[in-house]
């Protein structure tokens, strides 16, 4: 049987009959919730390597609704579902605090169809009504805690993210007007025959717009510091590690690549708009005093660097963006949890108000620090590799100056993480920490988990180097290949 | 006395039956003429948000509960996810239209289109419901001001648990 539906049905069918079952028994959703996660992490881990077209209905492409896996699709889904099952554990007792669980692991299992859905889904309408679900899903839940600054920033939230949404309809409709078609691969194969009009180009403006907006690029961004501290911190986590990857990198470089077909003008706003994003976005968070708004700016910085590589065009810039991409779904989900954990024995994520958390708490210290190392680009954490390959590749291409920005951009990280260290962690310990405990087992776990992620994802690269080693997990080739054929999509899913 | 004036409950209470009835023909003639699951179940959603509007929400609410309507919103989605899969079980293809392919019937019948109907049902069923509610959360945001919050939603939702 073919899986590629399920993890779409599976999400969905869970999320429906939590809120049927739970008013009987109140354990259900913590346990449907995480066998679901932890079921399709394990399916997102059995397609690697595979690829595949899954014909809704039996109703053969163009004519039908397609589902396409590809290189790309597996990197997501693997992302997508891995973090949403150390999202979920550690949700079990830190979930405890707000009213309804039930309401939560519904949304939060929407959320997930949702991007899953996203990713494999090769129908630009279906993509759309998919990116729909992901994102209503994430308005409910960054307003979660119903106080007035969360009301306020899922409100913010649903209004830009309703623009943004409203932009890519338009492109869709437009691309639908010119082309005649929703299908990805025909339009792609419609385009390079009869090559790019007007409308067309508007259209890509419009894309380049909207899903610049889901993925917080620098003149787009303004939601996003205050939608991702107020959301409950596995739900900050999810924002920030996957649903802004799933929903704005993912779709625009799918587009981009492998729908329009780049140019060389196409690379350059996505160049720009990386490295805008990469040092604006690290500029804002050096003055931030809470925990979750500054690792907020800090996913603006590195979805920067994900672009930029990706902007690049190169084959090394590609897999370095997209290594990079994977990483900051492993750490910045980290760092969010941590916050979370102090959040959750403290009761306060403000950074001059913390110190000395690293004896109270040692398995939250311990990870933040790998988590901390890892985002700041230290040797030999996943971070380092990605950010290395990137700078690597920006000079490969030709762009010292960029690859300049990159280094000061990480530089300043450095800088802003050893700040979070040492007001939070390393610190001597306030009188008023005196009696505070490290978090239940669950919510250790989770970190503990993420935290050996960030020190072994490093392997990736080696089935890359022809080493023979590890070449049963190799995620990031088919994913940069599938980037690299750029149009060639068309004749991989039309035959 | 709640609600509006005699003449409009009066009203209300004559054609709220037809409007239901309405959207049950919009729902199952769904594949043969204009309309279909999601019109059908604004239609059937109306016929109740007539009754909040003219006697008050604890009028419709008496109907359908909350937590029906909630079971409803659930049921109907489930519906709809269960036919895509029975189609998997049956016809080996997620969504496929397996009772049309073993035994079609006549064109332009009711009993014809496979499962349109059923998934049409479903829709129905899940669109009335979740209109519905929308409708009464409205309702019930109608009184909340500043200073009180959101407090009043949340006990009302604590009730339904």
């Amino acid at each position: 049987m073919n899986i590629i539906p399920l993890f779409v049905a599976l999400p969905l069918a869970v999320a429906f009959i939590i809120p049927m079952l739970s008013r009987k028994f109140k354990w259900f959703p913590d346990i449907a919730g995480n066998i679901t996660t932890l079921i399709l992490a394990g399916m997102s881990f059995s397609v690697i390597g595979k690829t595949g077209i899954y014909s809704m209905g039996a109703w053969e492409a163009p004519i039908g609704i397609v589902m396409v896996l590809d290189g790309l699709s597996v990197l997501l889904l693997i992302a997508v579902n891995v973090i949403a099952f150390a999202s979920t554990l550690f949700s079990v007792n830190y979930m405890d605090r707000y009213t309804s669980k039930l309401r939560y692991y519904s949304l939060f299992l929407l959320m997930v169809a949702g991007m899953n859905g996203v990713v494999l889904s090769g129908d630009l309408f279906n993509l759309y009504v998919f990116l729909e679900i992901a994102s209503v899903a994430s308005y409910a839940l960054v307003g979660f805690g119903c106080e007035h600054e969360e009301i306020e920033a899922s409100f913010k939230y649903l209004v830009l993210g309703t623009v943004a949404s409203a932009f890519i309809l338009l492109g869709i409709g437009i691309t639908y007007g010119s082309i005649g078609s929703l299908n990805m691969a025909q339009v792609s194969e419609q385009i390079s025959l009869s090559g790019m009009n007007n409308a067309l180009l508007f259209a890509v403006a419009l894309f380049i717009m909207g899903f610049g907006l889901k993925a917080a690029l620098v003149p787009f961004h303004a939601w996003l510091p205050d939608a991702h501290p107020s959301a409950p911190a596995p739900i900050s986590s999810m924002l920030s590690g996957v649903l802004i990857k799933a929903l704005g990198i993912y779709t625009l470089a799918r587009i981009l690549f492998n729908v329009i077909g780049v140019t060389d003008t196409i690379l350059n706003i996505l160049m720009v708009l990386g490295a805008v994003s990469m040092v604006i976005g690290v500029l804002l968070a050096l003055g931030q005093w809470d925990f979750k708004r500054l690792l907020a700016y800090h996913s603006i910085s590195q979805v920067g660097y994900i672009i930029l590589g990706i902007g690049l065009g190169t084959p090394l810039g590609i897999l370095g963006g997209l290594f990079h991409l994977i990483n900051h779904s492993v750490f910045k989900s980290l760092l969010f949890l941590n916050a979370g954990a102090i959040e959750y024995s403290t009761g306060t994520r403000q950074l001059d108000e913390l110190g000395g958390m690293k004896e109270k708490m040692p398995v939250t210290g311990g990870t933040s620090l790998v988590a901390s190392m890892s985002i700041a680009g230290i040797p030999p954490f996943n971070g380092f590799w990605s950010k290395l390959i990137i700078i690597a590749a920006c000079i490969q291409a030709g762009r010292p100056v960029f690859a300049a920005l990159a280094v000061f951009a990480s530089i300043l990280t450095l800088a802003s993480f050893l700040k979070v260290q040492k007001y939070a962690f390393f610190d001597k310990l306030k009188d008023k920490w005196k009696d505070i405990e490290e978090v239940p087992v669950l919510m250790r776990l989770s970190m503990v988990l993420l935290a050996l992620l960030c020190i072994v994802m490093c392997v990736l690269l080696l089935p890359l180097l022809n080493t023979g080693l590890f070449d049963n997990i190799d995620i990031l080739g088919p994913a940069v290949d599938a980037l690299m054929k750029g149009t060639a999509y068309a004749v991989r899913v039309l035959g | 006395m709640t609600g509006m004036t005699l003449i409009v409950k009066r009203i209300a209470r004559c054609v709220k039956s037809f409007i239901f009835l309405y959207g049950i023909y919009i729902t199952l003639y769904g594949h043969l003429t204009p309309g279909g699951g999601f019109a059908g179940g604004v239609i059937i959603a109306c016929s109740f948000i007539l009754l909040i509007l003219a006697f008050g929400k604890e009028k419709a609410l008496e109907r359908i509960s909350k937590s029906l309507a909630s079971e409803l919103d659930s049921i109907g989605a489930l519906m709809f996810l269960f036919i895509a899969l029975l189609g998997i079980l049956i016809g080996g293809s997620f969504f496929i239209n397996f009772i049309q392919k073993n035994n079609p019937g006549q064109d332009f019948h009711l009993f014809s289109a496979g499962t349109i109907i059923l998934s049409n049902i479903a829709i129905a069923i899940k669109v009335g419901s979740s209109l519905f509610m929308v409708f009464v959360i409205f309702a019930v945001l109608r009184v909340v001001k500043k200073g009180d919050k959101f407090e009043m939603i949340q006990t009302e939702m604590r009730d339904e648990e």
